[in-house]
């Protein structure tokens, strides 16, 4: 197991936006958190990576135990996560940006440069590689959270709606990337509202409703499961949609 | 890697000009232009390359200051020791301050307000303390020598000033052109992005803020070797620290010449003034104050982002 996560809670003053939630993720695997707006997708990544302590509960990742350990020190041991909203380092060129990832694991300046060129092209940043962040669309910005937390050259990449608002073309163009991942090794862990993203890319889906775990496994036995269209569609629509599919059936 | 030419370009045509002019009071103001830019560049480090704006450089202006002179008042060391001495001090304070701040991840004016704290303390026990001369001050005894560091002529101080401008120009381009430089561009433009690509923003930030101390103690230990005096205001006092940020963001934060640059027009600027006002108080630092309001609404990038191209919103975006 690459990550385990384990009875993980986290609060926010009167708010349990964590409750003992439990996911595991195997090496070389696409797996997928998905949920509704609030569930506390955000928050769960935020706990595996660092961000946050939680009040209760374990991450271990890499057969380590890693709770509350600090970021930096995580992303050192391959543990990286994007941020939904992006945060790009926007005085800095596209390349700039890629390269101080790249440093994590290269001193010179030069190999951290040509290394952040190759990262860019594989995300087809390359065009832009001389222009400031802060020029970027809301496309490209996703493109550099990706280029940059690939840079780190990661084992473990936490991906937070890296395809929320893009377009049908830019959401194909990146698939192919995210799926090319495997091949060097990384393993995935990705946030998506895209549900077709979702059913195309990943090999296992978590849903996560009110904080916690509702439902898990391979992404066509998931989105039939009752507590999952319930958890979307509200209390009742499992049962409502049975009876219109036996209707439908029966015609 | 950038090239080292355009500082050893400056060095080269900066060194003649004791040569080139008669003028004991072109010779003073270029001294001081070199020690304000010098002193500008030791807070750009920390507040320009970095993004930690800090309200307190006197604090490690003046333990440079105090260091060397109490080093060779009290204990009779030669003035290279002293320097010496002054720019550990000087690191220590920073290292004291930096840990202060930074371990307890306080930013922007929470920072800026502990570092204007820190040199407060210190002027306050220069004040009192007897090792320090209390508020008497220091005074050094008049012997010139290159053991004492003390020089005859003006040039001699020219030439001083510029071997520090030139070392803390090669100082920035070296962090600039290095890994700790990306880091500290990345703290800067955002601490959480930073973090979460494996920077150490308390590793990095605290790199910086000794840089920058030490640079700052080595110019409070140039000043004690010029003047030969010091009391708690002129070495601890808020005016060094406004000196110290003023320079850069004239001139403009981040970029290695901005220090200069700005040393050199607030000290014109100040020349014109006095000679305008015919020495009115005060009237050099009304002048800096509109100045500074000028940069800041028109150029928030300095004086040396006037010829490049902006990025529209080069601040602030986040989203
Ligand atoms: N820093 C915070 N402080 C207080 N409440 C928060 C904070 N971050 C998230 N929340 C709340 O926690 C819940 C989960 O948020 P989030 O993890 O962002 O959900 P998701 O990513 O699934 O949309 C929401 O109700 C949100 O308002
Ligand atoms: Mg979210």
């Amino acid at each position: 197991m690459l990550l385990e996560v384990e009875g993980l809670t986290v609060r926010f003053g009167g708010l349990t936006a964590l409750a003992d939630v439990a996911l595991t993720v195997e090496p070389g695997e696409i797996a997928a958190v998905i949920g509704p707006n609030g569930a506390g997708k955000t928050t769960l990544f935020a706990a595996i990576s660092g961000f946050l302590r939680p009040q209760a509960g374990r991450v271990r990742f890499a057969g380590q135990d890693v709770t509350g350990m600090p970021p930096e020190r995580l992303c050192a041991l391959g543990l990286v996560r994007t941020f939904q909203v992006t945060r790009p380092f926007a005085g800095l060129t596209v390349r700039e940006n890629i390269a101080v990832a790249a440093h994590l694991r290269h001193r010179s300046r030069a190999a951290a440069l040509a290394l952040a060129g190759r990262v860019a092209e594989r995300v087809h940043l390359a065009d832009r590689l001389e222009r400031p962040a802060a020029e970027l669309t809301l496309a490209g910005r996703k493109r550099l959270e990706l280029a940059r937390a690939l840079a780190t050259e990661p084992r473990l990449l936490l991906l937070d709606e890296v395809l929320a608002g893009l377009n049908p073309a830019e959401i194909a163009e990146m698939e192919p990337v995210i799926r090319g991942l495997r091949e060097d090794g990384i393993t995935v862990l990705l946030i998506e509202h895209v549900m077709q993203a979702v059913m195309r890319l990943s090999d296992r889906v978590w849903v996560l409703v009110g904080g916690r775990i509702v439902a898990s496994g391979p992404p066509a036995a998931v989105v039939r499961d009752p507590a999952v269209i319930e958890a979307y569609l509200g209390p009742g629509a499992a049962e409502r949609l049975e009876r219109e599919r036996a209707l439908a059936g029966g015609a | 890697m950038r090239p080292l030419a355009p500082i050893g370009l400056f060095a080269l045509l900066a060194l003649p000009l004791p040569w080139l002019t008669g003028s004991g009071t072109v010779l003073n103001l270029a001294t001081m232009v070199l020690m304000l830019a010098t002193l500008g560049q030791a807070w750009n480090l920390l507040g320009g390359m970095a993004g930690q704006f800090s309200f307190g450089h006197a604090a490690f202006f003046g333990t440079g200051a105090y260091a060397t002179a109490i080093l060779q008042i009290r204990l009779g060391l030669d003035a290279w020791t002293g320097f010496a001495t002054a720019v550990l001090a000087a690191v220590a304070m920073g290292a004291l301050v930096g840990f202060a701040s930074f371990r307890f991840r306080l930013r922007g004016s929470y920072f800026a307000l502990v570092t204007l704290a820190f040199a407060e303390v210190a002027r306050i026990l220069a004040n009192s303390l007897e090792i320090t001369g209390a508020g008497v001050g220091l005074l050094l005894p008049l012997a010139p020598g290159l053991d004492r560091l003390q020089f005859t002529d003006k040039a001699g101080y020219y030439w001083f000033a510029l071997v520090l401008c030139t070392a803390g120009l090669l100082i920035a381009a070296r962090i600039r052109d290095t890994r700790l430089g990306a880091r500290l561009a990345a703290v800067r433009e955002n601490e959480e992005a930073a973090r979460a690509l494996g920077v150490d923003a308390f590793a990095v930030k605290m790199q910086a803020i000794v840089w920058s101390a030490g640079l700052a103690g080595a110019v409070g230990a140039f000043y004690t070797q010029l003047f030969l005096y010091l009391d708690p205001h002129i070495a601890f006092g808020p005016q060094v620290s406004v000196e110290a940020l003023l320079g850069p963001i004239v001139g403009g934060t981040g970029s290695i010449w901005g220090p200069l640059l700005g040393a050199a027009v607030l000290q014109l600027l100040g020349e014109a003034t006095r000679a305008l006002t015919g020495g009115v108080t005060g009237a050099n630092l009304v002048a800096y104050g509109i100045v500074l309001v000028l940069i800041v609404r028109f150029f928030p990038d300095g004086m040396i982002g006037l010829g490049r191209p902006r990025a529209l919103d080069a601040r602030g975006v986040s989203g």
